[in-house]
């Protein structure tokens, strides 16, 4: 299909002009060759005969490309004759004559200090303006729950039940999963530590302090700002960008009532139990390891168990599990809620969503670490 | 162009026994169609009859679950991917709100099936985009712009550019008229028909708007009952006898935009 285009100039012949003679296909997918040949042409002289005859056919790229080289030759001040075109040929030309405007083909570049300036000050005022919406949020959110508390009817239950099985009930296999293996590495890599030191009995207390207090409702809030934060932030924000949000105002229903509430008070009831449930895997997967590797028998490792930790130790996790979930859940709730048009918005909100939960949660956590060991637990 | 058509030019795309089944429900059944080279063909049909289902089978991005879909004479079904792309060269489609790529500006979307496909300087290439974007009718200014700084007729134009950068002989467009106000669907339809005939384009456009029909269509192409009911001029659709095209094209929408070209006209005289 590609079939061949050529250009060539015959030389003047005594007082004639020189003559162009252009043949064959001049469409786009020749266009690059005809260009280069075309720009490589030098007609000598102030007249030149453009002879069309042997144009098989022309579409818009090489009509472009033999109007560009008419105008080349009339800003060289030549006297152009054209020669054997056919109709359509002409109305070609016309059509691309009619629309040469050359435009921008993509902004204009700042300068790059400017542009990383700019960036930075952009991005601070964001950050500012997004925590002050949270903030915001966080109020209405609260003022929304005590409300509630005073009219328990205007909870959806239907929804919260639906939430709790999606958020808790659905991703106890996960949660499970995650904890059971990081119990088992933790052993592994505890064990072959303390063997050195003929220690390794205290591999048990590696395993329950590290698991209840902090791996356990650690790792459970990051899969979960993972599972079930950006699941809220999605579900939210496609309906916001579907416009039924707006829909629910007009019908004169909260959003916070309807959508919020209800995945706040599921994560925040059920994140405690995955807490606890990664914790018994956590242990369950430590223990199986301590028994293969050490040869600690189950009965041993209960036994070390009791000795290496107090209910508080189990306690400092769990209680950090509410707040962990209040923030997970209302991070991917406002980022919804925050969601304009378009699917791509969708997209950027709920990673940062993710990004957010995950990050708010390890500071939270570093900051009841500091808390604890200031009230010495 | 009605001449073509009506003289029964050469068949571009052959349609024949086209069954489509999607998630289960059976869209198309025993569905045949011609269009003929040069002509705008129009393909209207109630919600849900698979318009938009045929232009998709048609430019395989759905695979039929029978029959044969043959366009420029070539039975893609039977083709390599690389002799395909050579043929989808020949064609350009615009989608519904453009389908313009979010991360390019206009003039980089226009450029977008040159880079791909062709090896040319870039110089040509900016020049290439700026006559088609000219060309659909967008200012110079508009090529360094994003696509969401863009009105929707502006998104559609810029669209337009996209499925006219390689010079296609056939242009698939899918409702080019929806979500666009009257003056800004009138003006598009001229469009459309302008550049139909000074670039000899094929034209196979799905649409809803009666004044498009009216004005830019050489023919129609009825889908009702699974199948292509039945192709042919305005005058045939009206003297149609099946409840649903006699509906469609005998509605009091119909009827305003049979009479709206004669009053702009009789205004026009005043």
């Amino acid at each position: 299909m590609s079939a061949t285009a050529w250009v060539e100039l015959h030389a003047p012949v005594g007082g004639d002009a020189p003559v162009l003679r252009a043949g064959g296909d001049w469409r786009i997918v020749n266009a690059g060759q005809l260009d280069s040949e075309l720009t490589r042409l030098d007609v000598p002289g102030d007249r030149v005969v453009v002879d069309m005859a042997a144009l098989e056919s022309l579409d818009t790229a090489g009509a472009w490309l033999l109007y560009r080289t008419l105008k080349l030759f009339e800003a060289q001040h030549k006297k152009i004759a054209l020669r054997g075109a056919r109709n359509e040929h002409h109305a070609m030309l016309r059509e691309v004559a009619a629309n040469d405007s050359p435009c921008e083909i993509a902004p204009p570049q700042v300068n790059t200090v400017v542009r990383v300036v700019l960036a930075v000050g952009r991005a601070t005022v964001d950050a500012l303006r997004a925590g002050r919406d949270f903030v915001i949020f966080f109020g209405a959110a609260v003022v929304t729950f005590l409300r509630v508390l005073l009219q328990p009817r205007r909870l959806r239950w239907n929804s919260l039940v639906y939430q709790m099985e999606q958020v808790g009930f659905n991703a106890l296999p996960i949660v499970g999963l995650i904890a059971f293996l990081i119990g088992v590495v933790l052993a592994y890599q505890g064990a072959v530590q303390l063997q050195r030191l003929g220690a390794e009995v205290f591999v048990v207390d590696l395993i329950a302090v590290s698991v209840l207090r902090e791996v356990g409702i650690l790792l459970t809030a990051i899969v979960v700002a993972g599972r079930s934060g950006s699941a809220f932030t999605a579900q939210i924000g496609s309906m916001k960008a579907n416009e039924e949000v707006d829909a629910l105002r007009t019908l004169g229903m909260d959003p916070m009532d309807i959508l919020v509430l209800p995945r706040v008070l599921a994560l925040v009831i059920t994140l405690p139990m995955l807490a606890f449930f990664a914790d018994m895997m956590g242990l369950l997967g430590g223990g199986l390891m301590a028994w293969v590797v050490l040869d600690i028998s189950p009965a041993m490792f209960v036994e070390r168990l009791r000795h290496a930790v107090t209910v508080w130790s189990f306690l400092v996790g769990i209680i950090k599990a509410p707040f962990f979930a209040v923030v997970i859940a209302l991070v991917g709730c406002h980022e919804g809620l925050q969601v304009t048009g378009s699917a791509e918005s969708v997209g950027s909100r709920t990673t940062r969503a993710v990004v957010e939960a995950i990050f708010l949660v390890i500071v939270l956590d570093a900051a009841f670490s500091i808390f604890f060991s200031v009230v010495g637990v | 162009m009605s001449a073509v058509a009506a003289a029964g030019g050469q068949v571009i795309i052959r349609v024949r026994g086209l069954h489509t089944v999607l998630g289960g429900h059976t869209i198309h059944q025993n569905l045949d169609l011609d269009v003929r080279r040069g002509e705008v063909l129009g393909v209207v049909g109630g919600s849900g009859t698979g318009k938009s289902v045929l232009l998709r089978t048609i430019v395989g991005l759905i695979t039929p679950t029978a029959g044969t879909v043959q366009v420029f004479g070539q039975d893609f079904a039977q083709l390599s991917a690389r002799e395909r792309r050579a043929y989808e060269m020949r064609w350009g489609v615009l989608f519904q709100d453009g389908a313009l790529f979010s991360s390019l500006t206009v003039a980089q979307n226009v450029e977008v099936p040159l880079r791909e496909h062709l090896r040319l300087p870039r110089r040509l290439m900016d020049e290439i985009a700026g006559l088609k974007i000219s060309m659909a009718g967008l200012p110079a200014s508009s090529g360094a712009k994003f696509p969401s700084e863009l009105s929707g007729g502006m998104r559609k134009r810029a669209g337009l550019a996209r499925a006219l950068a390689l010079d296609p002989e056939i242009v698939f467009l899918d409702e080019p008229t929806a979500g666009l106000d009257p003056i800004g669907a009138a003006a598009f339809d001229d469009l459309i028909r302008a550049l139909q005939q000074r670039l000899g384009l094929t034209v196979f456009m799905v649409t809803h708007d009666l004044d498009s029909l009216h004005k830019i269509c050489d023919r129609i192409a009825v889908l009702a009952e699974k199948k292509v009911l039945l192709t042919g001029a305005m005058h045939d659709m009206l003297r149609h006898e099946h409840p649903w095209v006699r509906d469609y094209f005998h509605g009091p929408r119909a009827r305003a935009a049979q009479i709206a070209p004669v009053e702009t006209e009789s205004r026009a005289h005043v």
